[in-house]
């Protein structure tokens, strides 16, 4: 009997989600004995075009890394989808938009504004940016385009796992492949990680009070963090009370606060949302002005709450931002 | 611009002590307010979890109004204070996100104030009206044309494919 085959692409990723895989270290010499890869672009020789060839359904799996934002990301995971029994969403990324997904408070033209002419390190006078036709000689070559909006993977296809983490670690992205070939799956839609909070698992949590109170909130680099105390007792927005386990608390065991990439547990929908009622909530301030001293603490919200997943939020992307049909004004 | 037959939808989060009961007294005394808002009763202001709000702002509604006790009065002592630490921020967020402040509004109105159910839904609504539509429903549906036009272009070029096939086919 042949093996499984499985496929593994990256879309609007940094390349952490590939290290991840490779971070399998010997695990990964398993993972070859037990399947065939048939598509790794970061790694391997293959083409779109020995996708395409592949019977619909012929590939058992394809871990999917990243977010969606050019049109050509939408085409392969539509192909991909195609050719695959489960695809599964690889990363913080894939799942919820991850850190491009902040794109999501810019419009595209300020996006491409930025990077093209107004960055300090760009020189470009003549403010050339990529076209999405160029001819030459009788040729025409074509580029993807950039969409205006970043979108997670399950809002450009159906997803059937979701494999969370910025990146996953090598422990549950095991324990993933693992329940994939031995077929010991749970219900489609699931995320593949344990369904409680991060604080279940931190080594600080027996430091962590009952009753919080919090005067005022302090960033990492302003205080010198105990290594052993609750970051929240610290007075530091700790992501973890709104946050899925399963990495084993690395963040807070290098003595850093959790920024949330696991995202949610099942029983909430919007993280962000979440994480700012249980903070705001132990505050103990109780009048406007002061609440507000408290809040300053806590410059940018959204970075803070929504950093791996403002396109999969309630409201996905800043309201009023214009795209290109041209909508009426909020 | 937007169609004039639009009318500000704002949807109210009213605690069941004091302002769902102002509603109620509202609405016994006969006053007559703007009809636009669709008042759901909590057993406390605190109650209205920051999701619910969203939720109200991206299933379609142009203002979210939140009622509670005032400072002290709360049935369950501190509640409206959790909701009024978490209005600051979030107003503040949503400022971020592109929606205007004035979209979400918190006031303490107790049992017997039905005049300032009144004042404050007249108000509220008049503001919305000046702003216009959120229309978040309409706005997702807008953002997300951008692939379907991918994929009509895809299913137009897949069938001058099979076209083609069937005319060589035909030759």
């Amino acid at each position: 009997m042949s093996k499984p085959k499985i496929a593994i692409y990256w879309c609007a990723s940094c390349g952490g989600c590939e290290e991840a895989v490779v971070d399998l270290a010997e695990g990964i010499l398993g993972l070859v004995e037990a399947v065939d890869i048939v598509f790794w672009p970061v790694a391997m020789d293959f083409k779109k075009s020995d996708v395409a060839a592949l019977p619909d359904k012929g590939l058992a799996a394809t871990l999917l890394n990243g977010a969606i934002r050019t049109s050509e990301q939408e085409e392969m995971a539509h192909l991909l989808r195609r050719k695959s029994q489960y695809l599964i969403a690889y990363g913080a990324c894939a799942c919820s938009g991850g850190i491009p997904g902040l794109a999501n408070l810019y419009s595209r033209e300020q996006v491409l504004r930025y990077v093209y002419e107004d960055a300090p390190s760009v020189a470009n006078e003549s403010k050339t940016r990529p076209q999405l036709e160029f001819r030459d000689d009788g040729q025409t070559l074509e580029l993807p385009e950039i969409r205006n909006v970043v979108r997670s993977l399950d809002q450009v296809v159906d997803v059937d796992y979701y494999i969370p983490g910025c990146p996953p670690t090598p422990r549950i992205t095991q324990a993933a492949i693992d329940a994939l070939l031995s077929g010991k799956l749970p219900a489609k839609g699931s995320v593949l990680a344990p369904d409680l909070a991060l604080c279940s698992e931190c080594p600080r949590r027996d430091t962590k009070p009952a009753d919080l109170s919090f005067a005022h909130f302090s960033r990492p680099h302003e205080i010198m963090l105990d290594p052993a105390k609750c970051m929240l007792a610290q007075g530091v927005v700790c992501m973890g009370p709104a946050t899925r386990a399963g990495c084993e608390a690395v963040c807070p065991a290098g003595n850093m606060p959790c920024t949330g990439c696991f995202g949610p547990t099942s029983r909430v929908r919007d993280q962000g949302a979440k994480m700012l009622s249980s903070l705001c909530a132990n505050i103990a301030a109780k009048d406007d002005a002061d609440i507000d001293r408290v809040l300053d603490g806590i410059p940018d919200p959204v970075g803070t709450f929504y950093r791996y997943g403002l396109p999969e939020s309630l409201l996905r992307r800043k309201a009023d931002l214009a795209t290109p049909a041209g909508t009426s004004a909020p | 611009m937007h169609d004039p037959n639009w009318q500000p939808r704002i949807v109210a989060f009213f605690c069941n002590w004091c302002t769902y009961t102002a509603a109620d007294l509202a609405g016994v005394s006969r006053l007559k307010y703007a009809p636009n808002a669709r008042i759901i009763r909590l057993m406390c202001s605190g109650r209205a979890d920051p999701q619910f709000i969203l939720a109200a702002f991206s299933s379609g509604a142009d203002g979210v109004l939140i009622g509670g006790c005032h400072p002290g009065d709360c049935h369950y002592s501190e509640g409206n204070l959790k909701t009024l630490r978490r209005f600051r921020l979030l107003k503040r967020m949503l400022h971020d996100l592109g929606i205007d402040e004035k979209r979400l509004r918190l006031e303490w109105i107790s049992a017997a104030e039905g005049d300032k159910v009144r004042s404050v839904i007249n108000e509220m609504v008049e503001d919305v009206r000046a702003l216009g539509p959120l229309d978040l429903p309409g706005r997702f549906a807008d953002w997300d044309g951008e692939m379907t036009r991918l994929e009509t272009r895809a299913q137009a070029a897949a069938e001058q494919v099979s076209e083609a096939k069937a005319e060589a086919a035909h030759v």
